[in-house]
């Protein structure tokens, strides 16, 4: 195994200062759309009492789902022990920390009473699976953070093959819990199903490397790093595998659903007459974040391209965000069925289609939580030892010539 | 060393000074028209409080929490337990003899909380006066 | 075969026992009147806890329920101070008429739907802080001293009962308590039993409506309602899910 050597971003470039300073533009106009919400109520979002939870909680979901999967490179390379990965493994336990914690930032700032979160970080009720992930996504930071010290401290490192197991193990126990948030609710026929947790578990894993692949290559490209074709090769063809378990999920999610005839409702919602949901997910999260980048990753003349890994990347987090949108908010348009079989209505919109559209506070605050995980990974680069100097074949591949 | 006369003088006028400030300050505590500088508290109706009023100026954001649980979560509703008996007796009647709310400074809770720059949680799901007919 | 004075014995006895038969067959119904619009059974002093003992709950015999009438969601907004907002995607209702169809056989109801007050809420279940519980004497409610307004529970109930406060509010009435960034749901007028009175739609439904909705003490076996959901069939709302509400239906 070849030594390899960690530097931090070097240099005082007008790019890194620009890109700084429109993230935190992102961020804090975050935080007055969050302030606007918070004063004035939450009847200025889209949100209402059919469609409860909206944008806000699609763009956290998505960052709290591939923070627990973009941990996946650096559990490749200490769990099981392939040696390619290992150089990856700090950039991908930073990664993890910065998505984490701009995802709760949303959801934390979308909440009705957010002036009560020390009530939320002392009142627990154990039967909830939301308090459950309180505690998973505490842990889960604290655990990576100790991961990447000893990763990061050589004397430590013989440390870090347990480390990177109890964190791979609590990112799995995490993930399953945020799908469990949909899949444990009995009431709503779209999520009533224990599919939901191994779907999030592979979502996970795409939408993570996708991240990871984007955030390695722009870092690369910006610090003017060599790369070579065989980690992004490695790492493209292991994004396709994951897009293609995504895929089997959801066939095997609707397909189940399909099956028994009281959710055909919901299901014919969702695949066929549901108008924009209909659209997302075929086009978006099939199309676009499915099939597309599996032939990007997987045809051999356009595999092993950077341009091709992020363009690949770029289509799976669309296609992502297509995913949780529907899943989300898809969910919550389809009535609740209190008397099957009947015709139902209502002055509180029983029986109907609930209509969303997304507001532009609820746009700003979910744009704030991606601008906060871009600073952190930002100034993380800048300040500590992430990035190897170099990635190209002949550094890290040990069968190299 | 020594200290000369002038100084000593001006020592012990100082001592003086602050003592009697002291002094106003403390009995101005207890004087509901007194110094400026304090929050003037309207008085409540009725003869007595739950406690009296060292102890609920100590104590009573301690019952208010306390009993808030007893009331909400096993339903006791006794004239201790209840924050409408409270704001019943404390209420400030406004020009129109219309008790006022928590939106209008001469408010009971508002006339130290103000001074104390402790912002009021209760009065964003409690109405903050009795039920105007 | 009469005597021609007049006076007939037979005729006499007959009107007696005809008199005695009407009065026989009217009194158990002016009695259990008067029984249904009286207090609930087991009276509650001011300063006691409420029993795990007792649990509330109601029956509403929708052949007495009339489309057209809304007396319990009026009742019920002007006991609670719901105050709409002219927008009625984010106004909070508590209890609201459902009419339902059947698309096979065209016979349609309505009926009063507001929460069912389950035995096994899962709305109790999912709220990380535990705002959401059930009282000891079968009553779900929010604990708004502790919501964060995750909104969680709205995503849970089946029944789609509770609203989220979508605007800053004003002037609440003092029984009721009621704020913005809080979830919320029908309390079954808790102020009211805990002052041994019956739920304002209960009243309003008595007093104005079609009389259609009972309330009463399920545990308490010689409370009217628990003896008349032992006499006439009834049925609870997604019955299915196995959550036994405490809200029953008659004639559903």
């Amino acid at each position: 195994m070849k030594q390899i050597t960690y530097s931090e971003l070097k240099g005082n470039s007008g790019a890194f200062y620009t890109l700084a300073a429109i993230l935190a533009v992102f961020m804090l106009s975050a935080l007055a759309c969050a302030f606007y919400m918070e004063h004035h109520g939450h009847h200025v979002t889209g949100m209402s009492n059919q469609i409860v939870w909206g944008t806000p909680h699609v763009f956290a979901i998505f960052l709290i789902v591939a923070a627990s999967g973009a941990l996946n490179v650096a559990s490749i390379g200490s769990v099981f022990g392939k040696p390619l990965y290992k150089p990856l493994g700090r950039l991908s336990g930073l990664l993890a920390i910065a998505l984490l914690v701009g995802g709760l930032v949303v959801l934390v700032l979308d909440l009705g009473r957010p002036d009560r979160l020390i009530v939320a970080m002392t009142h627990y009720n154990f039967k909830s699976i939301f308090a459950w992930n309180i505690f998973l996504y505490v842990g889960f930071m604290l655990i990576v953070a100790v991961y990447l010290w000893l990763q990061m401290e050589r004397r430590m490192n013989r440390h870090a093959k347990k480390a990177g197991l109890v964190a791979f193990v609590w990112r799995l126990v995490l993930t399953t819990g945020t799908g469990s948030i949909f899949g444990f609710l009995v009431a709503r026929e779209a999520y009533d199903s224990a599919i939901m947790a191994p779907l999030f578990v592979a979502m996970s894993f795409s939408f993570g490397l996708a991240v990871y692949i984007l955030i390695l290559l722009a870092a690369y490209r910006g610090s003017e790093r060599d790369i070579g074709d065989t980690v992004i090769r490695k790492l493209s063809r292991l994004l396709g595998v994951f897009v293609a378990a995504v895929l089997y999920f959801t066939a095997v999610q609707h397909l189940a659903s399909l099956y028994a005839a009281e959710h055909i409702g919901v299901e014919r919602f969702i695949l066929m007459d549901g108008g924009i949901y209909t659209l997302l997910f075929w086009l978006g999260q099939v199309v676009v974040g499915g099939i597309l980048p599996m032939i990007l990753v997987f045809r051999p003349p356009t595999a092993g391209s950077s341009r091709n890994a992020v363009l690949a990347s770029i289509l799976v987090i669309v296609g992502g965000f297509a995913q949780v949108y529907v899943i989300v908010i898809g969910g919550q348009a389809y009535p609740l069925d209190l008397f099957p079989g009947m015709e139902v209505s209502s002055s509180f919109q029983d029986g109907m289609i609930s209509g969303y559209a997304p507001s532009l506070p609820e746009i700003g605050l979910g744009l704030g939580g991606v601008a906060l995980a871009g600073l952190i990974v930002l100034f993380g680069l800048k300040l500590l030892r992430f990035l190897p100097v170099s990635l190209a074949n002949a550094a890290i591949d040990p069968h190299h010539k | 060393m020594r200290l000369c006369r002038t100084c000593t003088g001006l020592l012990a006028l100082m001592l003086i000074g602050v003592s009697a400030l002291t002094g106003v300050v403390s009995a101005g505590e207890s004087d509901i028209a007194g110094n400026a500088l304090l929050p003037v508290i309207p008085p409540g109706a009725g003869d007595t409080c739950v406690e009296d009023t060292a102890f609920m100026r100590r104590n009573h954001m301690e019952l208010l929490k306390h009993q808030r649980d007893e009331t909400l979560l096993k339903g006791v509703r006794s004239e201790q337990y209840s924050l409408k008996e409270c704001l019943s007796c404390h209420a400030v009647y406004g020009p129109d003899a219309i008790a006022v709310t928590v939106a209008n400074p001469a408010h009971f809770c508002r006339s130290c909380h103000d001074y104390a720059a402790v912002s009021i949680d209760c009065f964003q799901c409690h109405a903050s006066r009795p039920e105007v007919e | 075969m009469s005597d021609k004075s007049g006076f007939d014995p037979k005729r006499r006895s007959f009107l007696g026992a005809m008199a005695a038969a009407a009065g026989v067959t009217l009194a158990p119904g002016v009695i259990l009147y008067g029984i249904s619009r009286s207090s609930p059974a087991t009276a509650k002093a001011a300063g006691a806890e409420a029993s795990s003992a007792v649990r509330w709950g109601m029956l509403i015999d929708l052949g007495r329920c009339d489309n057209g009438c809304d007396d319990c969601v009026s009742a019920c907004a002007e006991e609670n101070g719901l105050r709409g907002f002219g927008r009625p995607e984010t106004d909070a209702q508590w209890i609201r008429k459902v009419e339902i169809k059947n698309p096979q056989t065209g016979n349609s109801k309505s009926l009063p739907v507001m929460c069912q007050h389950c035995e096994d809420p899962p709305c109790v279940d999912v709220c990380p802080t535990g705002a959401s519980f059930k009282r000891a004497d079968g009553i779900v409610l929010v604990n708004k001293h502790t919501c964060i307004g995750c909104r969680y529970c709205m995503m849970a109930c089946p029944y789609k009962a509770r609203s989220f406060v979508h605007e800053a509010l004003e002037d609440q009435k003092p029984h009721a308590p009621r704020g913005k960034g809080t979830v919320e749901s029908c309390t079954l007028c808790v102020h009211r039993i805990d002052d041994n009175r019956q739920p304002a739609c209960v009243e309003a439904c008595s007093d104005t409506g079609g009389g259609a909705m009972l309330f009463g003490d399920l545990n308490d076996p010689d409370s009217e309602i628990s003896r008349r959901v032992a006499k006439y069939a009834s049925q609870q709302i997604r019955a299915d899910l196995g959550l036994n509400p405490g809200i029953r239906y008659r004639n559903l």
